[in-house]
């Protein structure tokens, strides 16, 4: 799959102070049965977000009219569990491009960078301005620049670097797929197995 | 010059390409599939116009999303069975071998691998399932992966990759009766906490761990993940030979001894450096049970769960939403809680020696009344020798209700879900809220726990009616 070429992203955010989301939060199993990558957003935080009977909850942040964009941040340690790349389709099948936490588990980092969706990891403080910034002002602005690595709040003018592999930066930056460049190396991996036999 | 460690010898081994600032092309000897995670990457394949690179290296089974009852039956749930198979079709359109429902082969990936001598040591092994850690207890790199990285193997037999650091946790001296290499794992994440471990691909070592069996080894290795590593990995030795001699897949004759030769070299140098080295005393270890929402948050089943103040001022919220959740008070014994379901199976402890145990455990006892037990078996084969063993009839006479091979209620995408609000025991890895069902409350233990909770109707130390 190639991916959508990432920018400079300005947005408001939503806030999910909650640590240690693991994956069956972010996409139930048993919402794991279709066999394409869409549609996986209908069902992000799926039993937080819809009781029982699919109404949705309205204490639930994805319910509430009061925060919207295409940031969302996490509280630390982000996305542990499974390896289910699902997590991250439904995070950016919901219209996120960029998920902000303290601390991210590292199968899902993989899986957000794979998918044209950016973990942008801040240190424990600056998340919390972050939270703060959005209690304060639920239309806070926030700047996400992948080329700068920098995360920034618009209002106070706050800022961090965050840190990014060079190539993983540079595969969103050009919309690059991890594929087409094994790929290109196929001859080179013929050779490998010629090597070890 | 420095010395290697295991972990480093393997990886070092498969390194195709090294990208500037960037990840390793890591070449990946064995690829395991299963019907939830690869739909999307075969899509990406045809789409691309492709074919599988290397379909010899590849082995499929449907584990996940397969009823655990009536096997012989075409599967009722439509998107179940659209599943299976789209996996069966892709398949044969590939040319990769499928141990499909009712194959004698068939089970959870994780189960097989090992069982049919497929698992060896040295090899790096991937699946589109992060417990595929399991295959570390071979002395083999071993990881989950997403599906754009399933694809990538499909395409090119490697996945780019930065490596790990590395981390090694010894454990010292000899496990007193009635603690299982389960306790030790969970009492390991209950130390080092769920995210302890990220960013780390761990080795086991020291005689405790040298001292476990296979089946205990993999159980260790298959739960690295909940400590958030990659992976963990155990060095080979003669127990490791010893189980893979004569199994399906592994060389045979003097290929064998060959292999045992190269095999023996796996361990970490004298002089290797970790970047983390932790230790622990066997002595320490007790029957170990988890108490709230993550598999960090365990303890000895003889204790109290930890009170708000014992927990570090910025957990404390998440620690009571988390008691909250499992209707449990904080400060309070965690035996004696009257228990509903108890479900032994998973990659974690779906394997022959877990149900001999179990019900070396029942026999000649009954489960509570008001328990409902589910023994799954992780494998066709588990399902056949325990058959074969008599276990099965013991299970039976006990109250347990055995099920067909299949990952079941430790991910309940299946019908196999605990209802909302009862307590299970769970010989599983996760307890994620809704892990197990909507709703439903999950603590993991050893199988001798869950057999002691079963037959006891209560959360018990098993020690205490062995
Ligand atoms: S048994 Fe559970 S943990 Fe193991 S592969 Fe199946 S779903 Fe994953």
């Amino acid at each position: 799959m190639s991916i959508v070429k990432f920018s400079t992203i300005l947005s408001t955010a939503v806030p999910l102070p909650i640590e240690n989301v693991d994956t069956d939060q972010i996409i139930p199993a048993r919402f794991l049965k279709a066999t394409t990558r869409e549609g996986f957003g209908e069902n992000l935080f799926r039993d937080w977000r819809y009781d029982k009977s699919g109404q949705p909850k309205a204490d639930f942040v994805l319910n509430s009219s009061t925060y919207s964009g295409s940031i969302l941040v996490g509280g630390k340690n982000f996305g542990s569990g499974s390896s289910r790349e699902h997590a991250a389709w439904a995070i950016h099948d919901f219209g996120f491009k960029v998920v902000v936490s303290s601390f991210f588990a590292d199968i899902f980092k993989g899986n957000a960078l794979n998918n044209g969706l950016l973990p942008v990891q801040v240190s424990e403080k600056f998340l919390a301005r972050i939270f703060q910034s959005i209690e304060d002002d639920s239309a806070t602005l926030i700047k996400v620049d992948l080329e700068k690595q920098e995360i920034s709040l618009k209002a106070s003018g706050a800022s961090e670097h965050f840190d990014i592999n060079p190539y993983k930066k540079k595969c969103l930056i050009n919309g690059y797929d991890d594929i087409d460049y094994l790929l290109s190396i196929k001859e080179k991996i013929a050779q490998f197995e010629v090597s070890r036999a | 010059m420095a010395g290697k460690t295991l972990f480093d010898k393997i990886w070092d081994a498969h390194v195709v390409n090294e990208i500037k600032e960037g990840p390793s092309v890591l070449y990946i000897d064995k690829h395991l599939i299963h019907e939830v995670t690869s739909p999307q990457a075969f899509a990406g394949i045809d789409q691309r116009g492709i074919s599988v690179f290397r379909p010899q290296h590849t082995v499929a089974t449907p584990d996940h999303n397969v009823p655990t009852v009536d096997q012989h039956l075409p599967i009722k749930e439509e998107l179940s069975r659209f599943q299976v198979n789209k996996l069966t079709e892709n398949c044969e359109k590939h040319g990769i071998t499928l141990y499909g429902l009712n194959h004698p082969y068939h089970g959870i990936v994780h189960v097989i691998g090992p069982e049919l001598g497929i698992t060896q040591p040295g090899m790096t092994m991937v699946c589109g399932d992060s417990h595929t850690s399991t295959h570390g207890a071979f002395g083999s790199v071993a990881f989950g992966i997403g599906t754009s990285e399933v694809e990538m193997v499909l395409a090119t037999q490697c996945i780019l990759q930065p490596k790990p650091r590395k981390m090694r946790i010894n454990v010292e001296g000899e496990l007193s009766k009635g603690v299982t290499a389960k306790d030790v794992i969970l009492y390991i994440i209950s130390k080092i906490s769920t995210s302890g471990g990220t960013g780390y691909f761990i080795e086991y070592a020291g005689s405790a761990i040298r001292g476990l069996s296979m089946e205990g080894r993999m159980t260790v290795c298959n739960m690295s993940i909940e400590s958030g590593a990659r992976g963990g990995l155990i060095a080979p030795d003669e127990t490791t030979f010893q189980y893979i001699k004569g199994r399906e897949f592994a060389p045979t004759g003097s290929a064998f001894d060959r292999a045992v030769e190269k095999w023996k070299k796996l361990k970490s140098d004298d002089e290797a450096v970790f970047d983390k080295e932790l230790h622990y005393d066997a002595a320490d270890i007790e029957p170990m049970i988890t108490y709230g929402t993550n598999p960090g948050m365990g303890t000895k089943i003889s204790s109290n769960i930890p009170t708000v103040e014992d927990i570090e001022p910025g957990n404390r919220e998440s620690y009571k939403k988390s008691l909250s959740y499992m209707d449990f008070e904080a400060g309070t014994p965690i035996a004696g809680r009257k228990v509903d379901y108890v479900f032994v199976g998973s990659c974690t402890n779906g394997r022959i020696e877990d149900l001999r145990e179990v019900a070396d455990f029942v026999k000649g006892r009954r489960k509570a009344d008001h328990i409902t037990a589910w023994i799954v078996p992780g494998s066709k084969q588990v399902e056949k020798q325990a058959h074969e063993e008599g276990i099965t009839g013991i299970l039976e006479e006990a109250g347990f209700k055995l099920r067909q091979p299949g990952c079941s209620a430790c991910l309940a995408m299946n019908d196999d879900k605990i209802p909302e609000g009862k307590l299970a025991v769970a010989t599983s890895n996760r307890n994620f809220e809704g892990r197990q069902g909507p709703g439903a409350r999950t603590m993991l233990a050893s199988p001798l726990s869950a057999a002691a909770a079963a037959v006891a109707g209560i959360v018990t130390d098993p020690r205490s009616i062995l």
